[in-house]
């Protein structure tokens, strides 16, 4: 599915995912761990290839790229345009109608079925403004449902989120991991990750553990991980790892 | 009736002229308030108005080369603004510097070449004529130009318009799922240039912003679709140009201001009393519903 081979994403040549390697398990769920500052958008965004990484690669094996759904921790969605919840929703049928292609009936169905899914279809005519948070929230999930991606990727999606809501959501996440899909999913509701999430990768820039969830989260690992991110100096030392800097 | 007619009709059915600059305004019409509203749902509202003087020096170089030729001045001007764009770009790709800056930085440095020449060239009138324009002045060649943007842009803006609209709506959206938003960026940047360039002779550049902008931000505040919204902007620019060349006529006013001056009066009026965000109709408490 998604491999991960030595890889390292800086800003301004600090490492914030640094010589990470492994993979994401194939149709299940998988929660990134960690603290703030722990790598964990980035390590996402580098992913979504938004981020070039300094060294090592991410490999998609037997998925393509463009095979997809991304949700970003904040939304740079500019929510004064005029348009509709329907059609926000619709655009997630992007990869089939392309440039021209009509949004056929099956289509319009799909978006339909969606909203109804995420509890919206009252809102369906609505314009995008016209809603809180969370319900745009609910929206953005119903466009990953659109989007038929075999490879969901969620920054922090609960933030803002009522429990309710929330609950419904993890919903999805689970029919998600039913229908075969991979998640990959930033958390910091540890009660969320183990009872939706049978993998989890724990970091603090580095991996600190990588597997299943209960195995992984041990009061001594979430020790040494918040302790690992707290360390951050101004004039690092260049990292040898690679001989580099020999 | 026959006071309307002599008011409403007869300037454009008794002169040739009037009837060249009527098609000239509406075509422009036709071409940049699409273009228009586009730039104000991209919030690059001001965008027009720095390439309007971006385009500056390529006309004035073409102007010290060919003379006062519309052609080779309209050419140059296109070339100027699409390089200030295209560096503008690359410098908000490539750097730090986010887009509203790099624009600002490029076409001051157009700009201040622009004049830089002009003011070797020696007539002062040509930079007027090149600032302002002249619509009843319009010829067949420029009505041809004015025409052929139109068209253009309104072929480009329909094979561009669902990424265009999703971009501005969703950045992040069409970067996850590998739709290039760059490209359809450039494009619509080329259609600014080439509109402002297509108002060159009719309005002048400066003005030419004007029939632009002025309608597609008052379009906002009438309606709550995209297309009800392009629909209005497109309304508003004909009826200021219909209108503005009447004015012109009748009261011997410039014609460019005055077409410029009647958008901004529609723009004003609808701020006062468009149902969608004006001021009035939100001081009417309407009653609300049960939920």
């Amino acid at each position: 599915m998604i491999e991960l081979d030595n890889l390292t994403v800086s800003y301004q040549r600090h490492p914030a995912v640094h010589h990470v390697s492994g993979r994401f398990a194939a149709a299940t769920a998988t929660a990134i761990f960690g603290p703030n500052g722990a790598g964990k958008s980035t390590l996402l965004k580098t992913i979504m290839g938004a981020l070039k990484p300094d060294s090592g690669q991410v490999a998609f094996k037997g998925i393509s790229r463009r095979d997809l759904a991304y949700l970003p921790q904040q939304s740079e969605i500019d929510r004064s345009l005029p348009v509709s919840v329907i059609d926000l929703v619709s655009s997630g049928h992007w990869r089939q109608s392309g440039l021209f292609g009509q949004v056929g009936r099956g289509q319009d169905e799909a978006s339909w079925n969606a909203l109804v899914a995420v509890g919206l279809e009252d809102f369906a005519t609505r314009p995008i403004s016209a809603l809180s948070s969370g319900q745009f929230q609910r929206v953005l999930f119903a466009r990953i449902l659109v989007q038929d991606a075999r490879l969901i990727m969620l920054d922090e999606p609960f933030n803002a989120v009522d429990a309710r809501t929330t609950q419904d959501l993890l919903q999805l996440v689970a029919r998600w991991q039913q229908e075969g899909r991979t998640v990959i999913a930033v958390l910091h509701d540890i009660a969320q990750v183990r009872s939706h999430f049978p993998q989890t990768l724990l970091m603090a820039r580095e991996v600190i553990a990588w597997g299943d969830t209960a195995s992984v989260l041990t009061e001594e690992r979430l020790r040494q991980a918040s302790e690992t991110a707290a360390h951050w100096l101004a004039r690092a030392p260049l990292c040898q790892v690679d001989g580099e800097g020999v | 009736m026959s006071w309307l007619q002599d008011m409403l009709i007869s300037p454009f059915a008794d002169f040739a002229f009037m009837r060249r600059a009527l098609v000239g305004c509406l075509a422009l019409a036709l071409g940049s308030a699409p273009v228009g509203l586009f730039l104000v749902m991209r919030r690059m509202s001001l965008m027009g108005d720095a390439m309007s003087h971006a385009v500056l020096p390529g006309a004035a170089v073409a102007y010290l080369l060919a003379g006062l030729s519309l052609p080779a001045m309209s050419l140059g001007g296109f070339v100027a603004g699409v390089l200030v764009a295209v560096l503008a770009g690359l410098a908000t790709r490539y750097t730090e510097v986010k887009e509203d800056a790099s624009f600002a930085a490029f076409y001051l440095l157009s700009l201040s070449l622009g004049v830089l020449l002009v003011s070797k060239s020696g007539s002062n009138v040509d930079l007027m004529h090149l600032l302002f324009g002249s619509v009843l002045a319009v010829d067949n060649a420029a009505l041809l130009l004015v025409a052929g943007v139109a068209t253009f842009t309104l072929l480009v803006l329909a094979v561009i318009y669902r990424p265009l609209l999703l971009e501005s709506l969703d950045p992040v959206f069409m970067r996850a799922i590998g739709a290039r938003g760059g490209i359809w960026h450039m494009l619509f940047l080329l259609l600014v240039v080439l509109n402002l360039v297509a108002g060159f002779q009719a309005l002048g550049t400066l003005m030419s912003v004007g029939l632009m902008m002025l309608p597609a931000i008052a379009s906002r505040l009438w309606a709550a679709s995209v297309g009800g919204m392009l629909l209005t902007s497109f309304a508003i620019s004909a009826l200021s140009g219909v209108g503005g060349l009447l004015l012109s006529y009748h009261y011997e006013l410039p014609s460019g201001p005055a077409i410029i001056l009647l958008a901004g009066l529609v723009y004003l009026l609808s701020l006062l009393f468009a149902p969608q965000g004006g001021l009035l109709p939100r001081l009417v408490r309407a009653r609300h519903f049960t939920n």
